[in-house]
């Protein structure tokens, strides 16, 4: 017994220690601090002013509602940490989610629609790719020119809504299940898109901080001469990041699909500078080799909380939406010059 | 070389970057004739003396894209890249319309200039808030010119507080519609500033200036150049002449689509860049090439809406065309052709994107 006791003061205070060690030596956990700090204190906020924040069925719909922007986040991560940007996000999703509709409503098994979107996504993302590493084009144009593409294709196959059949087997993935049933509607809700970019996420985490090639990415953003020089695999990891991105866009555009149910050629568009600006919220350098998934996911977070204070206070247009967001994300990278500057 | 001189004229053209682009604008005008023989004819409108024909109609669509064009060249040079012209084409044609539906006078002079001053000036603006990002504090081209790609839409909205904004004014829509000696005015407006650019940037040492930058800011500061002010001065340049295509391209139907106006154009831009030969690495620019490159595109728009492809398709085309040209321009594409230069190792391009990168902090 006594053991216990005496060790249980002394363990807290070993991860606080831990903890002080971790933001003192590791400058770069800094950023993701503060984002969890405003995430927090956006809740706090939105609870004194507007109320019923804290809450189920808030916070479950928060996540529902973006799921998909999690997992674009968890894809910018990885593109971003190598030093370079994917702009072809929001397109891919375009092409994916209308390619996939009409085609589940050709007939085509379920599973084989999700497969295509996801390999479309994938097809986006080596050429991006190649386009980035073989031919030395800069990442930006690389995967500008994939986001017209994107989008002028999801033109081509149709300008209309496409409605996804009510009975459709994809619909399935957007089914809200209730996990608690709360008084009135404030239920713990859940729908298997969420689940999958909780997956996502946890498959990011492992692969960036404990294998090699999550090393390779940080070791690209930091320095490419150096990681070539210590004969790092940089060549297969700099075109995996931009596969992994548009991968994931193809899954975000499942995600999304199977929640609204309708795809259209203007899905998705800005949604770059969402994903942009999660994932720098979140921490992550944009001159890449420093920053963390889950603070993109906090990112993420807090983009999608600011959606719902936004409505919740009804005084702010929705058409300022981008303009607030183009704003954070310019305040942020702001941050990030000083904080780098000061570094050096 | 006793090479007879038609032959050494011809070579010095083929070798001139904006030589293809001219040859695409006549493949592409051939293409029409082959579906219409007649498409090239121009005629005289008895009543009024103008010209009317397809060709008078490129040049007219060809304006807003040359304006574009042009900025971007120059921004191109320094080694940057401006995202927001489409966007800031959408915010001046929206200050633009509102500021002459609330005048409401459609015959004055006065409110139409009014107007375009206004507009003009909130692009200056803006393109000075991208060159300050970009020049004194250091972001990266892209990401500072992305916030506004993106956010400017939202402001062309709240400005016309998400209407389509539409407006009269007969001076305003002469600018764009009206014709000068059967010209369209709005055409030889864009000439006269293209030419007034190239003027000022190559009879001046601005233009090898901003070569400069684009090639080594380090060294160019050593040379006693201000990069800075340079660079700011550039991305007001091209907000001002992103804000006159806005102006363009709203004046034809006098209504801004918040939504539609300037929709990635910023993708035209540099592709008639790029068609005129510039590298988008930067330290070099032809305005000559980004007329052709624009042209080009204009009639590219045309005959695709000619030929009845949807003109949604026409993006995605375009892209392909720029990722060709990007591949044409990269090292390891050119290694190909020619057997004399070695393609470049993988450490040595690695080594001069890390020196860029580091120019980029410094």
């Amino acid at each position: 017994m006594t053991a216990v006791t005496t060790e249980a003061p002394t363990g807290a205070r070993r991860a606080l220690a831990g903890a002080r060690r971790i933001l003192t030596t590791n400058p770069s956990v800094l950023p993701t601090t503060a984002a969890v700090a405003i995430f927090v204190g956006m809740v706090i906020y939105g609870e004194v002013a507007y109320g019923r924040i804290v809450q189920f069925s808030t916070l479950s719909n928060l996540l529902i509602n973006n799921a998909h922007l999690i997992v674009l986040a968890v894809a910018m991560t990885f593109v971003i940490l190598t030093g370079g940007i994917d702009l072809s996000v929001g397109s891919i999703i375009a092409l994916s989610s209308v390619a996939g509709v009409m085609l589940a409503n050709a007939g085509w098994h379920p599973l084989l629609v999700i497969v295509t979107m996801v390999l479309i996504g994938t097809v986006f993302g080596v050429i991006s790719g190649i386009l980035v590493h073989y031919f030395n084009v800069q990442p930006f144009i690389a995967t500008l020119a994939m986001m017209f593409l994107g989008r002028g294709l999801a033109s081509l196959l149709s300008t209309q809504p496409e409605r996804l059949a009510d009975d459709s087997a994809i619909r399935w993935l957007g089914t809200q299940m209730k996990i608690v049933d709360g008084p009135k509607v404030n239920d713990l809700v859940i729908t298997p898109g969420v689940i999958l970019a909780v997956l996502v996420v946890l498959v990011a985490l492992f692969v960036l901080h404990r294998t090699r090639t999550g090393r390779t990415v940080y070791a690209l953003g930091g320095s490419e001469t150096s990681t070539l020089l210590m004969g790092l695999p940089a060549a297969r990891t700099k075109i995996l990041v931009y596969v992994i991105s548009g991968t994931l866009s193809g899954v975000a555009a499942i995600i999304y699909t199977s929640r609204l149910g309708i795809a259209q050629n203007i899905t998705g568009v800005g949604w770059e500078l969402d994903a942009i600006a999660a994932t720098v919220i979140g921490g992550t350098l944009l001159l890449g080799g420093a920053g963390y998934v889950l603070g993109s996911v906090v990112g993420a977070l807090v983009l999608g909380l600011m959606i719902v204070l936004i409505t919740r206070d009804g005084g702010i247009r929705p058409e300022m939406t981008t303009i607030i967001t183009g704003g954070i994300l310019l305040i942020f990278v702001l941050l990030q010059r000083v904080v780098t500057r000061k570094r050096e | 070389m006793s090479r007879p001189a038609p032959v050494a004229v011809l070579a010095e053209l083929i070798r001139k970057p904006w030589f293809w682009g001219l040859v695409a604008i006549a493949v592409l005008l051939a293409l029409n004739m082959v579906k219409d023989p007649n498409y090239l004819a121009i005629s005289v409108n008895p009543a009024n003396g103008h010209l009317v024909g397809n060709l008078v109609d490129i040049l007219r669509a060809a304006a807003p894209i040359l304006m574009i064009s042009i900025g971007m060249a120059l921004v191109i040079a320094t080694g940057g890249i401006d995202l927001s012209v489409g966007s800031l084409m959408a915010v001046s044609g929206a200050v633009a319309m509102e500021f002459l539906e609330s005048a409401g006078d459609s015959s004055s002079l006065v409110v139409a200039l009014g107007a375009i001053g206004l507009a003009l000036l909130v692009s200056a603006v803006l393109g000075a808030v991208n060159g300050i990002l970009v020049a004194y504090v250091g972001l990266q081209p892209f990401i500072a010119t992305l916030v506004l790609m993106l956010a400017g839409r939202g402001l062309a909205k709240v400005i016309t507080g998400g209407q389509n904004t539409a407006a009269a004014s007969d001076p305003f829509k002469w600018v764009v519609n009206g014709f000068v000696v059967g010209l369209p005015v709005v055409f030889l407006f864009a000439t006269l500033i293209v030419v007034i650019v190239a003027l000022v940037v190559r009879r001046s040492a601005l233009g090898l200036m901003i070569e400069a930058i684009g090639i080594n800011p380090k060294a160019s500061r050593m040379a006693g150049i201000r990069p800075p002010g340079l660079l700011l001065t550039v991305y007001i340049l091209s907000g001002v002449l992103a804000g006159i295509a806005g102006i363009f391209a709203v004046g034809s139907v006098m209504t801004v689509d918040v939504s539609k106006t300037g929709y990635q154009l910023e993708m035209d831009a540099i592709l008639a860049v790029v068609i005129g030969g510039t590298s988008l690495a930067g330290g070099k620019f032809s305005i000559g090439g980004a007329f052709v490159g624009g042209m080009l595109i204009a009639t590219l728009d045309k005959t695709v809406l000619f030929l009845g492809v949807s003109s949604s398709a026409t993006p995605a085309f375009k892209a392909i065309v720029i990722v060709v040209l990007c591949l044409l321009q990269s090292q390891r594409v050119r290694s190909w052709f020619s057997r004399r230069t070695a393609p470049p190792t993988r450490l040595a391009t690695a080594v001069t994107d890390d020196a860029r990168k580091e120019g980029a902090l410094a």
